[in-house]
């Protein structure tokens, strides 16, 4: 199962470093929410996968899994939300206010620093 | 601190209240407050004559960094007595003479003696410092003083190209030096000259000597104005005359003669010491006169002269080296070289100082000082003809003057080099007394140019601004006081030899006994015809000038250092403007390719290089249909983003990923995961539909991803990398998690069941405050983000 896993975020790496080097900024962002997908996924994958009952004591269970990388993952996740809600109006005010979303046309100019 | 640490800084603290003379004294030419200081400062340190000529160095230490080894310890011997004397009392007379040649009324005076005293103190420091670090300050500091000065007409555009030629010149060669004093460092322990030079067969061994050597002669040959660094000079003549007088020609340009002086007895037993120093002197002194000859401008001449005099002082010091394989020799047969570097030394600061002097009253009292222009000013200022007179006869190296005296002894040391047979120099050593007469034959030239040129022939008083009349008095003492001391050292030129020349012989080559004694008349040595050869040949040459002139236009100007220097400067500004704008072309995903390709190329060369790749199947669990489902759906998903032709396609696989990403928690057993994810990716994907709604308006090109090689490549590298890791990285667990402690405490030290939730609020409770931060911080700044227009109001 970890070896599926890891090609399985290999891909999703793949998908977004290419997206992440398109020119449209939404894309751009579309990008960095696959690839905190993708870092979450491998965060619990090197955990070990599968190898008890949830985190929960009222399981009465033999083995539990880790909660320690569920613990990162959870607090990964928020931030990776703020950061990419950030980022989303952003992104947002800078079509109001420049009135494009190429990354090629938003470039500084010689000069002009 | 003791008064001779006074001694040495006094000017720098003198300069402080310069300022309040000028402001508060306006009547008063601020000149004359400071005209005490250096007279006293010659007046002390002459009381050290005695003490240096007993052979006796007084040392004086005042710490400064006692753990790093640096302290501020203040040394006098003969060498550095020599350079304190010479900077006091040219500094007398510079300053006395700058009282009349800068205008009260028109010039700053405050910054330019600021300046000056800066200059003053630091170069009382280098010659006066025993630590090589605290050397280096004071060195450093006579560069940047040099530059402020040689830049104090700083609305001339040619006095700031001067400055800065010159500052980054010798700024290299200071950090060269500061290389050499490391190595030193590192080869003896010690910061301190004189525990250095007892050391000086050891450093030979050792693999850092040639490299010290190199920095060291490279530091002395950048201050010193040695071929090919002595291009900075020449426009370091923009400087107003009393400073030229002062730093170019008698005290700053003589550093580097003084660092080689200096560290001869640590440096001196090795043969590239002696090619390296002897052959560049030689060099600079042919260049330097060569092209002194073609020069119109008087200052131009001057500094050509002064490239070319320190190229002689310098070949002497390194012929000089030779004695130090002969110690045995008991009438210091080979220190005669030695000797007249160090006469000629004074010499030249003497009749050096007074031609700039004089050259600076032909500039006040004509307008120009372009040879050209000039002209039969001979009855017009009798007693600065004179002046010059002397200066340049002594120049040429004429009897009865103290250039006579001490261009015999230069022939004389140059003659007995062809008797030495170590370093090769019985095959070589022909060139030295070569090139020597021919640079003296050039040197009695421009002597006699600057003199008759300027001040016989044809007075063309249509060509001069204002009409010439001789000089004011006080601007006259100095270059008088000068001209006096070169008659009178070139009569009786031993009052010199036993205070001042010999106990500075014996700092340059310890061990060594002397008996100096410069003599008038030699008798009819090979020396005496050799300036008679000087003297005829070079009348011929000056009164056939015109015929011969043409050979300065046969060097290509192409080939001239200048070219080489400004074309070096220009070409690295436009190679590192081009290379800049080459790889920082202000697209993004350039930047991100050259970073997701550094990525790669390190982490994959490392897992390549340290053979780290691992594949073990023994810790795996077992594979679900649910799973293979979802790892599929996630992948499908993923990858048609990559084609999806609209915006919104992309956003709702996006989304389907996430969702999927949940679904996986719930799998892998994870409660707190899936809820968290399923709650965030439902807002994060309303967010983007949010920015998706405000944006179809603006552009619509909803096509898809244009297609390109280099992107696929980098992304498929980093997705095989990232799989690659994750691989070796679970087949190469060291030990077991930590996770046991968790499970076991989590109700008995807690009191909570859910392990997760007391991670993350007990355990590990301040990852939860700050990414509560991180929230708070996110919101605020989306709310900053939409409320606050400042470009807006600032147009409003």
């Amino acid at each position: 199962m970890e070896i599926l896993m890891s090609v399985l975020i290999g891909i999703l790496f793949m998908t977004a470093t290419y997206l992440m080097l398109s020119k449209s900024l939404l894309r751009i962002i579309i990008g960095t929410g696959l690839l905190s997908h993708g870092a979450h996924l491998l965060l619990i994958t090197m955990g070990g996968l599968k190898r008890g009952d949830p985190p929960l004591l009222g399981e009465h269970a033999k083995n539990y899994v880790d909660p320690i990388p569920q613990a990162l993952i959870l607090t990964a996740i928020v931030i990776s939300f703020g950061v990419t809600a950030f980022f989303l109006v952003l992104a947002y005010r800078a079509y109001q206010e420049l009135g494009t979303d190429n990354m090629d046309r938003l470039r500084g100019k010689e000069g002009n620093d | 601190m003791s008064l001779l640490h006074l001694a040495i800084v006094s000017p720098l603290l003198f300069a402080i209240f310069i300022p309040f003379f000028y402001k508060y004294f306006r009547q008063i030419h601020t000149g004359w407050f400071l005209l005490p200081l250096p007279i006293l400062l010659f007046s002390y340190f002459i009381s050290y004559l005695p003490e240096t000529k007993a052979n006796g160095a007084v040392s004086r230490t005042l710490s400064w960094i006692p753990s790093f080894g640096i302290n501020f310890t203040a040394r006098v011997d003969g060498l550095g007595l020599l350079f304190a004397l010479l900077i006091t009392g040219i500094g007398s007379l510079v300053v006395l003479y700058s009282i009349y040649y800068l205008s009260k009324e028109k010039e700053k005076l405050n910054t330019f003696y600021v300046y000056l005293l800066l200059f003053m103190g630091a170069m009382l420091g280098v010659v006066l410092s025993d630590n090589l670090i605290v050397m280096y300050a004071f060195w450093e500091l006579t560069s940047f003083s040099s530059f402020l000065l040689i830049g104090y007409w700083y609305h001339r555009e040619k006095s700031r190209y001067g400055a800065q030629k010159s500052m980054m010149i010798t700024v290299l060669g200071g950090l060269a030096m500061l290389g050499g004093i490391i190595l030193l460092y590192l080869m003896t322990g010690t910061f301190s000259i004189s525990e250095i030079v007892p050391m000086a067969s050891e450093i030979m061994e050792k693999p850092y000597f040639v490299p010290a050597l190199l920095c060291f002669l490279l530091g002395a040959f950048t201050k010193s104005a040695q071929f090919p660094f002595h291009i900075w000079l020449p426009d370091a003549m923009e400087a107003p005359t009393p400073v030229s007088a002062y730093l170019h020609s008698a005290t700053m340009v003589k550093a580097g003669i003084y660092l080689v002086a200096r560290m001869s007895p640590v440096f001196a037993e090795s043969g590239i010491w002696l090619w390296l120093v002897a052959s560049f002197g030689i060099v600079t002194l042919f260049w330097g006169s060569f092209s002194a000859v073609k020069q119109t401008d008087l200052k131009g001449i001057l500094a050509f002269s002064t490239i070319s005099q320190l190229g002689l002082i310098m070949s002497l010091l390194g012929l000089g080296a030779a004695a130090l394989h002969y110690d045995t020799v008991e009438d210091s047969f080979y220190t005669i070289a030695t000797t007249a570097a160090v006469f000629h030394l004074i010499n030249h600061a003497t009749f050096k100082g007074s031609l700039f002097m004089v050259v600076g009253i032909v500039d006040h009292e004509t307008g120009t000082r372009d040879i050209r222009k000039l002209g039969g000013l001979m009855s017009f200022m009798p007693i600065t003809f004179t002046l010059a007179l002397i200066g340049a006869f002594s120049m040429a190296g004429l009897p009865p003057f103290n250039g006579f005296l001490s261009k015999e002894m230069f022939f004389t040391g140059m003659v007995r080099i062809l008797e030495v047979d170590i370093f090769n120099l019985d095959t070589w050593g022909i060139l030295f007394p070569v090139l020597a007469w021919i640079a003296s034959v050039f040197t009695f030239i421009y002597s006699m140019v600057l003199v008759f040129k300027t001040f016989t022939g044809k007075f063309q008083p249509e060509k001069l601004d204002k009409k010439p009349h001789e000089a004011p008095f006080g601007m006259l003492i100095s270059p008088i006081i000068l001209a006096s001391l070169v008659i009178i050292i070139g009569f009786f030129p031993n009052i010199l030899s036993s205070t001042i020349i010999a106990p500075a012989l014996g700092v340059i080559m310890p061990g060594l006994v002397f008996d100096v004694h410069i003599s008038f008349w030699h008798g009819f040595t090979p020396e005496l015809f050799m300036t008679l050869g000087v003297i005829a040949f070079g009348v011929l040459l000056y009164t056939t000038l015109d015929k011969w002139r043409q050979i300065y236009d046969l060097f290509p100007e192409k080939l001239a250092l200048n070219r080489f220097y400004d074309g070096g400067i220009e070409g690295m500004q436009t190679f590192s403007s081009n290379l800049t704008r080459t790889y920082m072309n202000g697209f993004i995903r350039t930047y991100l390719v050259y970073i997701f390709t550094f990525f790669i190329l390190l982490l994959g060369t490392t897992l390549v290089w340290k053979n780290a790749f691992k594949l073990s199947t023994n810790d795996l669990s077992s594979i679900g249909f649910y799973e293979v489902l979802l790892a599929l759906i996630i992948a499908a998903a993923s990858i048609s983003i990559l084609f999806a032709k609209s915006r919104l396609t992309s956003i709702i696989l996006l989304g389907a990923v996430g969702y999927t990403v949940a679904l996986f928690f719930v799998l892998f057993r994870a409660p707190d995961l899936a809820l968290t994810q399923l709650v965030i990716e439902t807002v994060s994907v309303s967010l983007f539909l949010l920015c998706f709604y405000h944006l179809p308006k603006l552009k619509r090109d909803e096509e898809r991803i244009r297609f390109k090689a280099v992107n696929l490549a980098v992304s498929i590298g980093v997705g095989a990398i990232v799989t690659l890791i994750a691989l070796s990285a679970h087949s190469n667990k060291l030990f077991d998690s930590i996770a046991s402690y968790y499970i076991e405490n989590t109700y008995k030290e807690a009191a909570g069941k859910n392990m997760v939730n007391v991670i993350l609020v007990d355990f590990r409770g301040f990852d939860t405050m700050f990414e509560i931060c991180v929230l708070g911080i996110a919101a605020l700044g989306i709310f900053a983000m939409i409320k606050l227009r400042l470009a807006r109001r600032n147009e409003g």
